[in-house]
């Protein structure tokens, strides 16, 4: 890889199970394009993001961060540029896909099973050792054991999204791509997520975080990037940038 | 962080099958759907032909394989109907899981399904056209497998297809009744020589189309599998 | 893989086009004023030079295009070659339908019946369907991606589909003889019949690649009118990139 990844100093890091002297970001994305016929959705874009940072990525509809996340999740093939998930070349690498969380605002689940079923079933397809327990803890996490044995579909939105992020992070992965997670989660939801995002993030695990919501994304936030047409126009660690402060900068980048 | 392997084709396409099976299982609509419509559908071809110009055992070949195709298409519909409807498939094809496994997953779920009703179908066609069925019950019971595997292969495959259209199911039946031609037609042709009582080694070359025509479309479907996915 | 619009021959008339007419009209006037009618046969026999060519081009060449484009396609994913799998997808439904109609008026004055199952005739019909399922497939996906990769996998199923439903309709037709009438061996032809033959042959042929190249231009222009109008040339003057980090 020819470009440089500055590291990062002003965030304290515990060190996460990868880490190794030498390795290399649990994501890395050079000159990656991506197009739908002749409809670039993403252009030449570089960046990376380290163990224990969290990227919040901000912009308007159709300015490519889904598909940025879709090609990161390995559901979608670049057009040129290669992207890299804990060394692993996308798509492809079952070894990268063994390492990812993914969280968007469609559920992702089988509203006929039970929160626990969902939840065990994702574990076991990532060979989890006691999926069973796996997927209790994950569902404790997001203070759901009350609701394990419900039918996805009599549950709430919310909850719904809840028992979503659940199965996303029941395999403690290294990266977790999350796509506007916050739709439709009620306050107990969005303090869970938060807080489940906020230690996912102490224990090493690289985020990706793309949202509307400037404050939700910044209290996260190591570093922010604004997208616009399926570049970056403003990618910077966040340091102590206000959110009001902030959100100019967001109207004056988007215009 | 725990030890994990994930698992290898097999055991994956194992593990999706079961989940799809304990869907249905749950909800039962498309099972007991397709077994209704298999009962209906006995009973009208009966009163729809002419009992005094056409034997039973003439009719109960045709009679079996069309009621097979149209009730495994009922299930079939819901196969990625499922994985579509809050984009469930995503975290499938997401997760370490290789992209043939989700195809033969989903289609050994479909396959059980198909030989449920099957198991239900058959004895029901034998009480009401008065056939000997225990004369026959092996062959039969393999020709019905040899043919399940043949409609489930085509018909999973193109209900990912259809699955992504405007016109969903519609599409289902006009995409994969001309590729179940050379299914229905040795199933039918025979279990026809079955039923009048012939030797089974009659019908050798009709089950030789069967068993290429399997092993031809499992094949070339679980490889064109991936294209039917975004990517 | 940007095919240029070809605007201009909106007004220019496609020349290879009215040489294939010509031809195909030169063929019927031949094969009706100066080529001898068959002694058993009669009339009907003139049905054999619209029909024979039809159905060989659909049957071989459209089908064999559509299916290898298609592998083609998964493989390289270029649009041009989804566009003349689509192409000769049309035009071979055209063809084959030709065949499906002049089938049985041919049959009907010399095997007696309108329609029999017979082997090719079957074959041809199955075909029919199958093309027919993959018309019906492109008209319901918008996203061209898609429908590219969706058309493909149907294209090279059907031609393996080919030789199984061949295998059976064959297979059927020896072990359930039907009553015909009359079913001729191969004739002899003399020789004005064997030129008139050749000739509707390369008639239709040249047709064939007319209405195809015709088709193929249709699509890119539509595929470029698509283009142009969900991609707008985007001014972003006072957004400068900024450098990573």
């Amino acid at each position: 890889m020819s470009h440089a990844i500055t590291p990062i100093e002003h965030i304290p890091r515990t060190p996460h199970a990868a880490d190794a002297p030498g390795a290399r970001p649990a994501i890395e994305v050079d000159a990656l394009t991506r197009a739908f016929g002749r409809r670039v959705a993403i252009r030449r874009l570089t960046f990376a993001v380290n163990d224990g940072e969290c990227l919040a990525l901000f912009g308007p509809n159709g300015a490519g961060k889904t598909t940025l996340l879709r090609i990161l999740a390995g559901l979608l093939r670049p057009t040129s540029g290669t992207a890299h998930i804990a060394g692993v070349k996308l798509p492809g690498g079952a070894e990268a896909r063994a390492v990812v969380g993914l969280i968007s605002h469609q559920s992702m689940l089988y509203s006929a099973l039970t929160a626990k079923e969902n939840v065990e079933f994702t574990a076991r397809l990532y060979g989890l050792e006691s999926p069973r327990q796996a997927a209790m803890r994950a569902l404790q996490r997001m203070r759901l054991e009350e609701r394990a044995e419900s039918p996805v579909r009599s549950l709430s939105r919310g909850m719904q999204q809840r028992v979503s992020i659940a199965r996303a992070i029941v395999h403690e992965p290294r990266v977790v791509l999350l796509d506007e997670p916050y739709t439709g989660l009620d306050e107990t939801g969005a303090a869970a997520l938060s807080a489940a995002l906020e230690s996912l993030k102490r224990s090493g695990a690289a985020l990706v975080l793309v949202t509307h919501h400037l404050g939700e994304g910044l209290a996260l936030a190591t570093h922010t990037a604004i997208m616009r047409e399926g570049q970056f126009i403003k990618h910077e660690p966040r340091g102590t940038v206000e959110l009001d402060a902030y959100r100019d900068v967001y109207r004056e980048a988007i215009g | 962080m725990s030890t994990r392997v994930p698992p290898g084709t097999f055991a994956a396409a194992a593990l999706i099958a079961r989940k799809d099976l304990a869907i249905e299982f749950r909800t039962r609509s498309a099972f007991l759907a397709a077994i209704v419509f298999s009962l209906l559908a006995i009973v009208i071809f009966f009163f729809a032909w002419d009992a005094t110009a056409v034997n039973a055992v003439d009719l109960a070949p045709g009679v079996l394989w069309v009621i097979f195709t149209f009730s495994g298409l009922l299930g079939l519909h819901r196969s990625f109907g499922v994985e579509e409807a809050d984009r469930a498939i995503d975290a499938l094809l997401a997760s370490p899981v290789d992209r043939e496994a989700v195809f033969l997953g989903k289609a050994l779920a479909n396959l059980l399904f198909v030989l449920g009703v099957q198991a239900l179908a058959i004895p029901a066609v034998a009480l009401f056209y008065n056939l000997p069925l225990s004369r026959v019950l092996g062959p039969l019971v393999g020709i019905a497998v040899l043919a399940a595997i043949g409609l489930v292969s085509v018909g999973t495959l193109f209900s990912a297809m259809a699955a992504n259209t405007r016109l969903a199911e519609l599409l289902l039946p006009v995409l994969a009744l001309p590729f179940f031609v050379p299914i229905i037609l040795p199933a039918a042709q025979s279990t026809a020589r079955l039923l009048s009582g012939r030797p089974i080694a009659e019908a050798m070359s009709w089950l030789r189309i069967l068993i290429a025509f399997d092993i031809v479309f499992v094949v070339a479907c679980a490889l064109a599998f991936p294209f039917t996915l975004e990517d | 893989m940007t095919t240029p619009v070809p605007t201009e021959d909106r007004r220019n008339i496609d020349w290879l086009l009215t040489i294939a007419v010509v031809a195909v009209t030169a063929t019927f006037i031949r094969a009706i004023f100066f080529t001898p009618a068959e002694a058993l046969q009669g009339l009907a026999q003139k049905i054999f030079y619209v029909h024979a060519p039809s159905a060989f081009i659909a049957l071989y060449v459209a089908f064999g295009i559509v299916a290898v484009s298609g592998a083609l396609y998964l493989w390289l994913r270029d649009e041009r070659l989804d566009r003349i799998a689509a192409s000769a997808a049309e035009v071979g439904v055209v063809y084959m339908t030709v065949v499906l109609i002049t089938g049985p008026m041919w049959g009907k004055p010399v095997w007696g019946t309108w329609w029999t199952w017979d082997a090719r005739l079957t074959l041809t019909l199955f075909l029919w369907f199958v093309f027919l399922g993959y018309l019906i497939l492109r008209g319901a996906i918008e996203d061209h991606g898609t429908r590219a990769r969706y058309s493909a996998v149907l294209g090279v199923l059907g031609a393996l589909l080919v030789p199984f439903i061949h295998l059976s309709v064959y297979l059927f037709r020896t072990l359930h003889p039907m009553p015909i009438v009359l079913k001729p061996g191969r004739p002899s032809l003399p020789n004005s019949m064997l030129a008139t033959f050749a000739m509707s042959f390369v008639s239709f042929a040249l047709l064939f690649v007319a209405l195809l190249r015709a088709r193929y231009r249709l699509a890119a222009r539509v595929d470029a009118l698509v283009a142009e109008e969900e991609f707008e040339p985007a001014p972003m003057p006072n957004l400068r990139a900024e450098p990573i980090r």
